[in-house]
């Protein structure tokens, strides 16, 4: 299970998160959706260790271990994954070598028998093929002249490698085409299941079309104000944020 | 920025004091009157039982130094060394001229093992290690030099340099001193004077040297300056790759390194040259550490020659060295491929020179500097054309990478072309790690030293891709082990 609790984070003395609380059930998908600005991002990059933040109180629990007094690569072993927005290029490293490094810290950790080349290489085509990435694209430098679209899907392959228990999508749909959003959308809900959960975020109902939520969460000033099944995403696509904002205030 | 001031704490308290290598091993050595005058160049020219015409050489190149001053235009800054505050001679006693493995110190063997370098021939033959041929420079003298007798069948001749001047004192004669003249610059000039061991390598016409050759450099005596020779010579159509590594225990003074190597192609013969330095680098306080002032050149003597200088650098306090090419041969080429890392308070002013003489000559530099602590690394390289250099052509590369705010790479590429058909290119970039790219790495599942070390690795694949295979296994992990403690 994962749950955050009265979490409070700021950055440059401005306060972000404000006692914000989540509690997300294994086999669920969360959407959390809301104004610029609300914090969302944030909350994604505190859960996985990002550390300009400054966190004055609360806890990020993943199956009863505090995740915030580990580091993000400790975060990272134990299931949390996040799918990064602006997925970061690194030059000179093909995504293939990248791949390896991080599930053999995987499988170190989990105390399991590292992949033989053969046995990684047969692994990565099986995986892509769904995602519909080349093997060119896997040896690539990771990220470095990749459209759009590829990075998210490379997003997606990583996560579907490294079989997290709580995914965190911060934006995934931002700057995809409608064909690539079907693509990325149809690779997480491959990845659906009893164990594993996802906290969705997101500033556009069209992406909950594809991946359907149990829960959708409006996020504003730093805190849930609003929590319902999948239709309030579609009722906020109609009205807005500012009634829900409104309400709350 | 919380990121950011880590990362500066966590560079302020740096670690380099992971050196592996650190350990020295208790011998009893015989050593040479401390400090630098004729009679210590006798001393030695005495040891190494030299004919007349070398000690008179030695004093003719002694009497040059004196006339010399040193070098100040690098960008690095140390205090200078009392150069009659050195031993010049230092040899483990009992050392002089083993005849086989089973005639060195035990003590000595077990050094090498403890480096990890290979002298037992068995262990090749047995398939255990792969083949290379190692020739063992302890302090002041080699102390053993495998594979002497397979490379001989074939003509090729590997050995110490102290006793190539007994053996084959026409070779040396002709060669020695004719890519690096004694008055080149001051710290050749000193080498001249007093060297003391190094390897000697002649590979016959057309003969294609059947294994890697390659010298292991170790200073284990306090106070105690190395001064190597090495001189390579690959004789018409022939072909040869050679490695050197270097290793020094961790000790509060300084130490003195000042080798020259010279390399000389005849026509169609190529020579691949690869280090890999690793000599103490002095603790985080910048105390201590190894200063290595080294001379390395080239010369394409024939046409259609090629030199090619593959160069890791991770070692040292101070690094100060320039292996270059003379392209004099028609159609001959040269090659240099750098990765140079300083970490701490390790200063590094290293490039190269292709020197473009004869017509249609090639030369392609490809240098990575990796800079993290508070250290300095400076790119300086030249490339020029002589007016006869018909169609010279060059391609340069520098890329700079810096690890946290406290370090700094500076590119200072000289280009001189006296030909209106030279077509010179120079290509530089400089970049930083980003958090964004450990954080990123970090949310992966790969540790922060892992992230860089996988970071690092990528910037400098080029140049890795160049070193022979069974070296460029332990060159990456010796990037990793340099960069350790340079990121928070």
């Amino acid at each position: 299970m994962f749950e955050i609790k009265n979490l409070n984070a700021s950055i440059q003395d401005k306060q972000i998160l404000k006692d914000f609380n989540l509690k997300v059930n294994p086999g669920e998908v969360h959407a959390i959706m809301g104004p610029n600005g609300s914090g969302k991002s944030t909350l994604a990059h505190v859960c996985a260790g990002r550390e300009e933040y400054e966190i004055s109180s609360g806890s990020v629990g993943l199956d009863g271990i505090n995740l915030l007094d580990l580091e993000p690569e400790e975060r990272a072993v134990r299931g949390l994954f996040l799918a990064f927005q602006y997925p970061v290029e690194i030059p000179g490293v093909a995504s293939m070598t990248f791949l390896k490094s991080a599930l053999s810290a995987h499988y170190k950790f989990n105390g399991k028998k590292e992949l033989t080349i053969p046995e990684f290489m047969k692994l990565i085509k099986e995986k892509s093929n769904s995602l519909n990435i080349s093997d060119d694209m896997i040896k690539r430098p990771l990220n470095v002249g990749f459209s759009g679209g590829e990075k998210k899907r490379n997003e997606v392959l990583q996560m579907t490698l490294l079989e997290p228990k709580i995914c965190i999508l911060d934006e995934t749909d931002s700057g995809l085409d409608i064909d690539a959003l079907r693509l990325v959308a149809n690779g997480v809900n491959l990845l659906r299941s009893k164990e594993r959960s996802f906290v969705v975020i997101t500033h556009y109902q069209r992406l909950l079309d594809y991946i359907e939520p149990d829960f959708v969460h409006i996020m504003a000033d730093g805190k849930i104000i609003e929590t319902g099944d999948k239709n309030l995403a579609l009722d906020l696509e109609k009205t807005g944020y500012n009634d829900y904002i409104e309400k709350d205030i | 920025m919380p990121a950011i001031k880590e990362t500066v704490e966590q560079v302020l308290d740096i670690d380099v004091d992971n050196y592996k290598y650190g350990w020295s091993t208790d011998l009893e050595s015989e050593r040479a009157p401390k400090g630098l005058s004729k009679d210590v160049i006798k001393f030695i020219s005495n040891k190494k039982e030299e004919p007349e015409w070398m000690l008179e050489w030695r004093y003719d190149a002694y009497e040059r130094f004196l006339t010399m001053k040193e070098p100040d235009w690098a960008k690095v800054s140390y205090p200078r060394m009392d150069l009659n505050d050195i031993y010049y001679y230092s040899a483990p006693k009992n050392t002089e001229g083993p005849e086989s493995l089973d005639e060195i110190d035990p003590e000595i063997l077990k050094t090498y093992e403890k480096l990890g370098i290979p002298l037992k021939e068995q262990e090749f033959l047995a398939g255990i290690k792969n083949n290379i041929a190692v020739d063992a420079v302890f302090d002041s003298v080699s102390v053993v030099t495998t594979f002497k007798e397979k490379l001989a069948e074939v003509g090729i001749i590997f050995c110490p340099i102290s006793e190539a001047i007994k053996e084959h004192p026409d070779l040396v004669k002709k060669y020695i001193s004719s890519v690096v003249p004694k008055s080149d610059n001051y710290y050749a000039a000193l080498n001249s004077a007093v060297f003391t061991d190094g390897s000697f390598v002649y590979i016959p016409p057309n003969v294609r040297c059947p294994m890697e050759l390659s010298t292991y450099f170790r200073i284990n005596d306090v106070n105690t300056g190395q001064f190597e020779r090495t001189l390579i010579i690959a004789d018409k159509g022939s072909y040869v790759s050679y490695l050197e590594g270097c290793t020094a225990p961790k000790r509060d003074e300084n130490q003195l390194h000042a080798a020259v190597v010279e390399l000389v192609a005849l026509e169609d013969a190529e020579i691949k040259y690869s280090t890999v330095q690793n000599w103490y680098p002095g603790n985080s306080e910048g105390i201590g550490g190894i200063y290595n002032f080294v001379t390395k050149r080239g010369d394409c003597r024939g046409d259609r020659s090629k030199i090619s200088w593959t160069q890791v650098e991770t070692g040292s306090a101070i690094t100060w060295k320039y292996p270059s090419c003379i392209l004099r041969g028609d159609g001959s080429s040269g090659e240099f491929y750098s990765i140079a890392i300083s970490n701490a308070f390790q200063q590094i002013d290293s490039g190269t020179k292709m020197v473009h003489l004869g017509k249609n000559t090639t030369s392609k530099i490809i240098s990575k500097g990796i800079s993290a602590g508070k250290s300095s690394n400076a790119y300086r390289g030249l490339v020029s054309s002589h007016k006869k250099a018909e169609n010279a052509r060059n391609f340069t590369q520098c890329d700079s990478l810096l690890i946290g705010n406290n370090c700094s790479a500076h590119t200072v590429p000289y280009i001189e072309s006296k030909n209106k058909s030279s077509i010179f290119e120079h290509e530089a970039t400089t970049s930083k790690i980003s958090d964004d790219q450990i954080f990123y790495c970090c949310q992966r599942g790969i540790g922060k030293e892992d992230a860089i070390a996988l970071i690092v690795n990528g910037f400098c694949k080029e140049v890795l891709q160049k070193l022979p295979m069974e070296f460029a296994v332990e060159a990456q992990k010796l990037i990793g082990i340099s960069l350790e403690g340079s990121v928070g």
